[in-house]
């Protein structure tokens, strides 16, 4: 884990924007922390169709947060707007706030490119691209012009496979096509692709719905070393998913945020009959 | 699993009437669609076996050339070794046969016994005095290409016995000619001439290079065209057009104008390269030209299908990134695509290579005895020389042009062959 903390001061270093909570001591408690990203009556419409509505949630730093909710209630569009992947669909408009340490990234100054950097995202079905691992790594470091040296890249590919849990595995076959490993090792192969570009925060939208148990397994156990450094926001349609990994999670239902708070109390104790019902398996 | 019972009543089931006769049923339809299926490729190749086997059959006679092989005496009487150039090599030819049949005299019979060579054998003897002036005063041994009705005759493709006037020879000249024979004068080995020759009159004597080259030159300011402009506005098309009435206009009008008929791509280039902007007629820059228009919508086309089928994770997983959309483009869905991109031009520039009918209208179809030098100069291309000798009537012609098929038919073998070539390559480095 040093190599992790080692490489998270140097990126600080190098970010615009001083992150709030460098300072917080690691064990520290979620809610202790000030909110990373701060979302205020978000709205999604695609073309006619209103998907999301009113959303206000607050995500806390160095945490995980889970999304659940019935199919179709909205929790990937959601998500998809905190990178504003949404941008890329010719029919989605987005209303409201979101911040990110205090800054909108809807702003028109900022840049999609830098933010999309410091807000990673991890898809449902793994995408490695058809290049080599090494390549898959070592691409975002190049565009964002972080690695100028070969010597800083092959750096950075192999604290990244490390940060994945993949790099025991792959360390002798790099330049081997990221497509031919197993589909649990190409999740953790775009895992560690994100985190090359050392965002602040990855969001990943049902990253195991695609694997076996046991890949969901070491996934989910990447998840919970990851969130010591990085702000995680997960989508899962599972819910023990959510209790295993998340610390806080929010519950959609038909394009609503119904409900938010610690994950144990959102299972153990949800106030919203909704949240109730679909805990007990009522709906969904 | 299965107990005893359960077998035997399954077994059962298996072998009701009902279900043997709907398995009957059902066999019977798969054995009349997969025998539907063999027909039909079993037509397909049999008419392409067909074309081939016809073509081979008529073209194979042009693969090889009747030549004469004669000493040609170089005398200081006919050639001045001062000037060789100068000297009078029909009678250097008369006095090489004249030496072979000492008995011909008359002015009518030497003419006669002399049309037993090509017409152009004079030059090509002083070309190869020049090329050797030592031999002035000596003979020198050449195998010059016998004329065409001797080539023919060689050929068997002239009947021996019908009478002298059904026939543009004389039973005298098949007698020389046999008597050379004899001899051992006459020889048919590979035509050569047939890829290194340009035009002529003479069908013994004429050659593709000129078609060869012009159609080289006309395929590469294609694709040289084609293939930028179709990818970028593929990409254009395909990735940063907004969806509106102007995009939807645009790509309907592409869709059609891969239909229009390539004449009309040939009246445009008369139209506007010609006419307009006073391009050279029969230029190969000007057939590249007018092929790409014609090749263009396809490139669009089959680019944008290409690009199509780039699935959408890799696109998100760039952008998801922070890849900005040219990057995107540029490092995987282009990369991706690209099989798809060659294959679709090598198919596109494979169908410009067969184009006739819009190179006729540009003037390509010209005679043209020398391969062009460069893109602006005049020349023809191998569906054009082919067009042209079709329409020639000199027996030897025919041959040369179901040759000249089978040239342009290993051509397009080639570029398939390529196609293929590439796309395996690139897609084993995905
Ligand atoms: N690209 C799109 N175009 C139109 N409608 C969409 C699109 N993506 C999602 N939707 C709609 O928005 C709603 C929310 O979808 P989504 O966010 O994917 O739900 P979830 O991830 O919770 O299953 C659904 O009704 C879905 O049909
Ligand atoms: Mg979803």
């Amino acid at each position: 884990m040093v190599n992790v903390i080692g490489s998270r001061t140097v990126n600080d270093s190098t970010k615009p924007t001083v992150s709030i909570s460098v300072a917080a001591p690691q064990d520290a408690m979620p809610a202790a922390r000030e909110p990373r990203i701060r979302t205020d009556k978000v709205n999604v419409w695609y073309g006619e169709k209103h998907a999301l509505f009113d959303v206000t949630v607050d995500i806390p730093d160095r945490a995980v947060m889970a999304f659940i909710g019935p199919s179709g209630c909205g929790k990937s569009t959601f998500l998809r707007c905190i990178n504003r992947m949404n941008d890329t669909i010719d029919s989605a408009r987005v209303e409201g706030s979101i911040t990110l340490d205090g800054k909108d990234i809807y702003d028109p100054d900022l840049d999609v490119v830098e933010l999309r950097a410091r807000v990673g995202m991890v898809f449902q079905k793994p995408n490695p691209f058809p290049k080599s691992i090494f390549e898959n790594v070592a691409y975002g470091p190049r565009i964002h012009g972080l690695a100028r040296h070969k010597t800083d890249v092959e750096a950075i590919v192999v604290s990244s496979l490390k940060k994945a849990g993949l790099f025991e595995e792959v360390k002798d076959r790099l330049d081997e096509p990221g497509t031919g490993l197993s589909g649990g090792q190409q999740q953790r192969l775009c895992i560690a692709r994100t985190i090359a570009v050392s965002p602040d925060v990855i969001l990943m939208d049902e990253p195991c719905s695609a694997l076996d148990p046991i890949a969901t397994a070491r996934v989910e156990e990447l998840i919970d070393e990851l969130r010591e450094n990085y702000t995680i926001i997960i989508v899962t349609h599972s819910m023990q998913q959510a209790a295993r990994v998340s610390q806080r999670t929010s519950f959609f239902h038909l394009g609503v945020m119904v409900e938010t708070g610690p994950t144990d109390q959102i299972f153990t104790n949800p106030k919203d009959k909704r949240t109730q019902d679909y805990i007990t398996g009522r709906f969904g | 699993m299965t107990s005893p019972s359960d077998a035997a009543i399954s077994a059962g089931i298996w072998s009701t009437p009902e279900a043997q006769a709907s398995r009957r049923r059902r066999k019977r339809g798969d054995l009349v669609l997969q025998g539907l299926g063999i027909g039909a490729i079993s037509l397909a190749v049999g008419l392409l076996g067909l074309l081939l086997v016809s073509l081979g059959y008529l073209g194979y006679r042009a693969f090889v050339q009747t030549m004469v092989t004669l000493d040609f005496p170089v005398s200081t009487e006919r050639v001045d070794a001062a000037n060789p150039a100068a000297g009078n090599y029909r009678l250097v030819i008369r006095d090489a046969l004249v030496a072979q049949f000492p008995e011909v005299t008359s002015t009518g019979d030497l003419r006669d016994l002399n049309a037993i060579l090509t017409n152009n054998a004079q030059f090509m003897v002083r070309d190869a005095v020049i090329a050797d002036p030592s031999v002035i005063g000596g003979t020198i041994r050449l195998s010059l290409p016998a004329s065409d009705q001797f080539d023919q005759l060689n050929k068997n493709n002239v009947p021996r016995d019908v009478p002298e006037t059904q026939r543009r020879i004389s039973d005298q000249q098949i007698l020389w000619f046999d008597t050379l024979a004899e001899r051992g004068a006459v020889s048919t080995p590979f035509n050569w001439g047939l890829i290194f020759n340009a035009d002529s009159r003479f069908p013994e004597l004429a050659g593709l290079a000129g078609a060869i080259v012009g159609t080289f030159y006309a395929i590469l300011v294609c694709f040289l065209i084609s293939f930028p402009v179709g990818i970028a506005a593929a990409i254009y098309l395909e990735e940063f057009a907004p969806r509106n009435r102007f995009t939807d206009i645009v790509e309907v009008n592409i869709n059609n104008l891969a239909a229009v008929p390539s004449v009309v791509f040939g009246l445009l280039g008369l139209a506007v390269f010609l006419n307009f902007f006073g391009l050279p007629r029969s230029a190969p820059l000007v057939g590249g030209m007018v092929l790409a228009l014609m090749t263009l919508p396809t490139m669009i086309i089959v680019t944008r299908a290409a690009l199509k089928a780039v699935p959408p994770s890799i696109r998100e997983a760039a952008l998801g990134m922070g890849a900005s959309k040219h990057q995107m483009i540029l490092h995987h869905v282009l990369p991706l695509s690209m099989p798809g991109i060659l294959t679709g031009t090598i198919i596109g520039l494979a169908h410009a290579l067969g184009e006739t009918a819009p190179l006729l209208l540009i003037g390509m179809n010209a005679f043209i005895t020398s391969p062009p030098g460069g893109l602006l100069d005049a020349s023809t291309t191998l569906p054009t020389q082919i067009f042209i000798w079709a329409d020639s009537p000199e027996r030897g012609f025919l041959a040369r042009t179901a040759a000249g098929i089978l040239v342009l038919l290993a051509f397009l073998v080639v570029m398939n062959a390529l196609a293929i070539f590439l796309r395996q390559r690139l897609e084993r480095r995905w």
